[in-house]
């Protein structure tokens, strides 16, 4: 049976960064991820005290560095896109190593990549420290739109039902001879394909009947009693607010030299 | 005394024209177990779906514990009908099995620490309590099944509906299953093909052919009929005589 291999992301663990309650932990990488996007790009000085309260937090959660820097994959893609663009961007030109590169096209990368980087690492604290499920029941605590909610709770059961059916399709194929190697087999993937989205919407259907018959009406009914105290805010709070005093320090700083 | 269940000329018609139950007439007392045959195609799986008022009766009533299916008793009729589905994948929707347990009682209102005796007292009477916080893909096909009984059985229903409770269960799975149902004082009735299970679990079997109930008896005697069950394509396996 396939055990979990989706959960990758979380790191058990019993540190105080754990033990918070889901919805303190979702509210503070919220307010944490905002403060960073707020900051102009040129005040360097608070990217770097961003950068050290996160990895306070890491320390604390007691998240190995390699673990984070495997995780932050996911950036790769805007990390290219944000390398291209001294390239091909316009306006003024300086000179690096024999390279024209855009002065516009430098600043636009650098606040992509510290933005990014930021949010990515303050995203995979939360994901390492917090099991998916609980997550969600933080996002429910929240109020974030249920239907969504109870999307992503869904999802969080289903992918292995799904993907162990996906793999015995892919087995029944194989054992009538087939494998897919070029272009020219797409339509029996896509096919394939087809009948699993059939299949999945068919479980919905049953799923929805199971959940009537258990006296569902539209909400899911609060199991988990997932109160914070005021002193678990106050906790989580640490981050944001650490962040938040950094930003109005520096705008005070800038603020003073005018 | 009020039956548990007592159905009368039901009839039901799908959306497209088809008639699938013309008239069925059933009473279940309390506390009796009662095999539920028939063959593929039957009207089983509908006659299912209007116990618990999924489906609305097009014609006849449904009545569970002297009330009847209606719209304005649906949330009491779905406690007191617990409806297991033949593919527990589909009957556990929730990430843990606690929770999934405690989803009937806490849609009727059971919050604190009373639901949480009622979700142990459920997967205590299957023999599940040490898989409460575990996730249900984590589970034995079996030990799923036996979940599913809990998940139901936490909302104290009057009447314990199985789908195919034997099917897909490996022989050790099958057997503890029968104990497990067995040791519940609950009216249970049994959706099955599984003849031989139907004889060691329940005293009393109906046949559903056709879209009414063809026959009601001992299913001892049921069994024996050979040309009873030949004609609703119905056969004991293989080496089996119900003599």
């Amino acid at each position: 049976m396939s055990a979990g291999h989706h959960h990758q992301l979380y790191r058990a663990g019993d540190t105080p960064a754990h033990r918070l309650p889901p919805q303190c932990k979702l509210a503070a990488v919220v307010g944490f991820v905002v403060t960073v996007v707020a900051t102009p790009r040129e005040w360097f000085a608070a990217f770097a005290a961003y950068a050290l309260l996160l990895a306070g937090v890491l320390l604390l959660a007691k998240i190995p560095p390699g673990f984070v820097l495997r995780r932050m994959a996911i950036e790769v893609p805007f990390v290219l896109f944000a390398l291209a663009i001294p390239f091909v961007g316009t306006g003024e030109r300086i000179s690096v190593a024999g390279l024209s590169l855009s002065l516009p096209g430098l600043w636009a990368a650098w606040n992509i990549l510290a933005k990014a980087t930021l949010g990515v690492v303050a995203s995979v604290l939360l994901a390492a420290t917090t099991e998916p499920r609980m997550l969600l029941l933080g996002a429910q605590r929240l109020r974030l739109p249920p239907l969504m909610v109870q999307i992503a709770m869904f999802m969080l059961r289903y992918m292995d039902v799904i993907l162990d059916e996906m793999r015995r399709m892919r087995v029944a194929r194989e054992s009538r001879g087939f494998t897919a190697r070029d272009v020219r087999h797409i339509p029996v993937v896509a096919r394939s394909a087809g009948a699993l989205f059939i299949r999945s919407y068919e479980r919905g259907e049953r799923v929805h009947l199971a959940m009537l018959s258990r006296g569902y009406t539209g909400s899911m009914p609060v199991i988990h009693d997932l109160t914070a105290s005021a002193r678990q805010w106050l906790a989580a709070g640490t981050l944001p607010g650490a962040a938040l005093a950094v930003l109005l320090g520096s705008v005070l700083l800038k603020t003073g030299e005018w | 005394m009020t039956a548990s269940l007592e159905v009368d000329r039901l009839a039901y018609a799908y959306p497209d024209g088809t008639q699938a139950l013309f008239g069925v007439d059933l009473r279940i007392e309390r506390g009796e177990r009662v095999a539920l045959l028939g063959p593929n195609g039957a009207g089983k799986t509908t006659l299912v779906m209007h116990l618990n008022g999924i489906l609305t009766a097009g014609h006849g009533t449904v009545t569970v514990a002297g009330l009847p299916v209606a719209k304005g008793s649906l949330k009491e009729i779905r406690r007191r009908v617990g409806l297991v589905f033949q593919d527990p994948d589909d009957q556990l929707f929730m990430p843990t099995v606690r929770e999934d347990v405690a989803f009937g009682p806490a849609n009727m209102g059971v919050r604190g620490e009373e639901l949480d005796q009622r979700v142990k007292a459920a997967l205590e009477r299957v023999g599940m309590l040490e898989a409460i916080d575990r996730p249900p893909h984590h589970l034995s096909f079996g030990q799923r099944r036996r979940v599913a009984v809990a998940t139901v059985l936490a909302m104290e229903p009057e009447i314990l509906v199985l789908d195919e409770p034997s099917s897909n269960l490996d022989p050790a799975s099958r057997r503890e299953l029968a104990e497990i149902l067995r040791s519940l004082d609950v009216t249970v009735l049994m959706v099955t093909h599984d003849l031989p299970y139907a004889l060691e679990l329940c005293e009393r079997s109906l046949i559903l052919s056709g879209g009414v109930i063809a026959a009601d008896g001992p299913t001892r005697e049921i069994l024996a009929d050979a040309e009873l069950l030949a004609a609703h394509r119905l056969e004991l396996p293989y080496g089996f005589s119900a003599g």
